[in-house]
């Protein structure tokens, strides 16, 4: 069901990425006579892919199916909280596009003050109630993720099956336990950042508005200390699921599983003391900014640990090129090459050049549109003979990677170089010096989108073929515990609990 | 000084991308995007070369990387493939391999680090200023002001040209305004930002500057140029309806011409003088 409401969100999360790549095609106002709708579809697009989208589909989708099986529990430990954490974010997805109908700024509907919405420009510069939609749509989807974060602590903590100590616990249950603490420590500060901003906008507090001696800052780092461990929500289930997919098609144990998991614990951890990087041009003192290079640049450690120890697995194994093998290497590619930008990023003295323009658009698609979402699909292609007991053909998910490496590489990669031509963001127009690598971009929009196509045409084949999966479709090197179990699996899946005797992860 | 290194290490692997560059420049325009760019904009003070320079040399450093990770995947999928090795090896461990994965991205990192800290120095140290301009971003526009104990006392609003006028004036679509903020060349200008009503961001690529310019906030940053001429840049920082209209240009003159438009535009801009104090104490405010 999470995969059902994710897919769905993401077809209006991807039209109004289409839309924006049409107007960005050529110089000019094309298509939207009013600069601040476009405005209200960056916003609606960056919300909608970051919190309808992607963790509903990594966290509440696999990691709600996955996670019990691979502990070996019957299921999650609160399932009728789980059920009302799903129900919570309809309500919420509802909220947020009701908002993109409602006024906003003085004369124009929606919020447009992009995802992180900084005041003032969310608080004097829109009066009209569409972000108070857009506040209560966060603050509903932020109790939906709180409340599945508990779940998973609790079932991994105390539901494991006897014998699988957390040392033997695989990498996606790994992954899952990590990014519940940093859903659980964080989301409550963005709540808290936003009833703030909810109280300045309707109840005359100051907190945010210099002139009641608040401060705009203040919001920034509130948020960005919410932010940034929230792009580490987003990206480390896919590390999870990578490590399985890797693992499966190779046929070799995980390289350096310990390493993994605390790479993944420091990563987490380190996450939270990195967040003003993205406040560089805000004015922070020189100490404060030495500070956040130093930390921010920590990061790329552990996660270089990871890209390693996974060609390390695949060293000297026997791969097999499945369609959510290749999706796996697409992404430890692309990943790396969306860390290294961040590198980059990470130095204030560079940023200085680069924060704001489409440099940074290009990083964090790289990271998460090229990275969460390949794994995404890459694992959609692994799990779901399992999820659904029938076999998506083979050249289905070879066709549509093919078709998404090319069409993301050729949408995202000229995003560095407008970006350092210094092309800022959220921008409905540019100098006509842009429009060459912005034309390319959005062929890459078209050729990208036209993969979701063959996707959805797969999801068709493989309901009208019925092709049976069967127990474990993918041979000997899928050793966790839901290739046990019958596909589909029962509702109550263990019957008799499985006793975990080998030291194989 | 370390930066020559940086220099000839862009010179020798980007040579290209180089040529490539800067060949669509107006006559007295220097600072603006070209077309097909795929590098920073040419750099036209110490600042901005430092960080141009740094960024190749960290774009070199990041490209080795992605190619050695490509290489070995690459390596894998042809070596390790189920028909050139049908048996897999049952190796998890090697303990030399992690920790020298480990060590050697810390030292890239430091070393990558050691001249950022020295340009992050150089950026947010400002040096003893000659001359001080006071920037107010506004919705959608900027106001520059010239305090009165160097000779101004004045102050003016910069607003974009429509797309006729600019093509009239034969200056850049999106990037030309009315009434550019003009310094002198060879002097330390210092700038004081502030933000009237939301934040917007003030930046000028080849000038090697961006702050954000925040209600209530006054923060400050400098450059300095030998080179005379204009340079654009945009606001940075989402604004509302407008963001994409509020080019910045500042116009970099000789001392002698600075002095002749310092006397002309305190003439010209005498009447904004009430207005301006009034916007002045607001945004302050």
């Amino acid at each position: 069901m999470y995969l059902v409401f994710a897919l769905f969100a993401g077809l209006i999360g991807g039209a109004l990425s289409i839309a924006m790549r049409l107007e960005l095609q050529e110089p000019g106002l094309q298509f939207f006579t009013n600069p601040q709708t476009y405005n209200v579809f960056v916003t609606g697009h960056g919300l909608i892919m970051v919190f309808f989208v992607v963790m509903p589909a990594l966290i509440g989708g696999y990691g709600n199916w996955f996670v019990p099986i691979m502990v070996g529990a019957p299921d999650m430990a609160f399932p009728r909280m789980n059920n009302i954490s799903f129900w919570l974010l309809p309500a919420a997805f509802a909220l947020l596009v009701i908002s993109m109908f409602v006024e906003g700024a003085p004369g124009s509907n929606g919020f447009g003050g992009g995802w992180t919405v900084y005041p003032p420009l969310s608080t004097s510069g829109h009066p009209g109630p569409a972000l108070d939609f857009g506040i209560l749509s966060l603050h509903i989807a932020g109790a939906s993720s709180i409340l599945g974060a508990i779940n998973f602590i609790t079932t991994i903590l105390n539901m494991r099956a006897p014998g699988m100590t957390l040392h033997k616990m695989p990498l996606f249950a790994w992954s899952m336990l990590v990014t519940a603490f940093l859903l659980l420590l964080s989301l409550p500060v963005l709540a808290g950042a936003i009833t703030m901003l909810l109280t300045d906008r309707n109840f005359g507090t100051t907190f945010f508005d210099p002139a009641g001696g608040g401060d705009p800052v203040l919001y920034q780092h509130l948020f960005w200390f919410f932010g940034h461990p929230e792009v580490y929500i987003m990206i480390l289930p896919a590390f999870g699921i990578v490590s399985h997919i890797v693992s499966t098609f190779a046929k070799k144990p995980v390289f350096g599983y310990l390493g993994m998991a605390y790479a993944m614990v420091a990563i987490g951890a380190v996450g939270f003391v990195v967040w003003a990087h993205h406040m560089y041009t805000a004015g922070l003192s020189l100490d404060t900014q030495r500070y956040f290079v130093f930390a921010t640049m920590v990061i790329a450690v552990p996660t270089g640990v990871k890209i390693f120890s996974w060609i390390a697995t695949m060293w000297g194994g026997s791969m097999r090129f499945t369609s959510p093998m290749i999706w796996a290497l697409g992404f430890i590619f692309l990943f790396t090459v969306g860390g290294v930008t961040g590198v980059v990023l990470a130095n204030a003295g560079l940023d200085r050049n680069l924060h704001n323009t489409y440099y940074v658009v290009a990083h964090f698609h790289y990271v998460l549109s090229l990275g969460a979402v390949f794994a995404i699909f890459a694992a959609w292609y692994y799990w779901f003979p399992k999820m659904s007991g029938y076999l998506i053909p083979e050249w289905i998910g070879k066709l549509h990677f093919w078709i998404a490496f090319i069409g993301a590489n050729v949408l995202f990669f000229p995003m560095h170089f407008t970006g350092l031509s210094g092309m800022p963001r959220h921008y409905v127009d540019y100098p006509d010096a842009f429009a060459g690598w912005n034309r390319i971009s959005s062929y890459g929009s078209y050729i990208f989108a036209l993969g979701l196509v063959v996707f959805f045409y797969g999801l068709w084949l493989a309901f009208a073929q019925k092709k049976k999966a069967g127990d474990n479709p993918w041979g000997s090197g899928a050793t966790t515990l839901e290739w046990t179990l019958s596909s589909p699996p029962p509702y109550h899946q263990f019957e008799t609990l499985p006793r975990i005797t080998g030291s194989e992860h | 000084m370390k930066t020559h290194f940086w220099n000839r290490a862009a010179l020798a692997v980007f040579g290209l991308s180089l040529c490539l560059m800067g060949s669509a420049e107006a006559a007295s325009v220097i600072g603006q995007p070209a077309a097909w760019e795929i590098n920073l904009q040419k750099p036209v003070t110490d600042v901005a070369q430092f960080i141009y320079d740094f960024h190749t040399a960290v774009v070199v450093v990041i490209t080795i990387i992605s190619l050695f990770v490509l290489g070995l995947i690459v390596w894998v999928v042809m070596r390790y493939n189920e028909k050139a090795n049908p048996v897999p090896s049952r190796t998890t461990h090697h303990t030399g391999l992690e920790i020298a994965w480990t060590v050697i991205p810390i030292l890239i990192l430091v070393g990558i680090a050691i001249p950022s800290f020295r340009l992050l120095k150089l950026q947010v140290q400002i040096p003893p200023h000659d001359i001080v301009v006071k920037v107010i971003g506004k919705q959608w526009y900027w106001t520059y002001e010239y305090p009165a104990d160097q000779g101004g006392g004045f102050g003016f609003d910069s607003i974009m040209l429509s797309d006729a006028d600019a093509a009239k004036a034969g200056q850049p679509r999106m990037l030309a305004v009315d009434n550019e903020m003009v310094v002198p060349a060879g002097k330390v200008i210092a700038m004081q930002v502030v933000g009237a009503d939301v934040i917007h961001s003030f930046s000028v690529p080849s000038l090697g500057f961006r702050m954000d310019a925040i209600p209530g906030r006054l923060n400050e940053t400098w450059f300095k140029t030998d080179r005379e001429g204009i340079y654009y840049g945009m606001c940075s920082r989402l604004c509302g309806q407008n963001h994409a209209y509020m080019p910045i240009a500042i116009r970099v003159v000789s001392p002698e011409k600075y002095t002749a438009w310092l006397a002309e535009a305190k003439k010209k801009f005498a009447s904004n003088d009430d207005n301006m104090k009034v916007a002045a104490n607001a945004a302050a405010q």
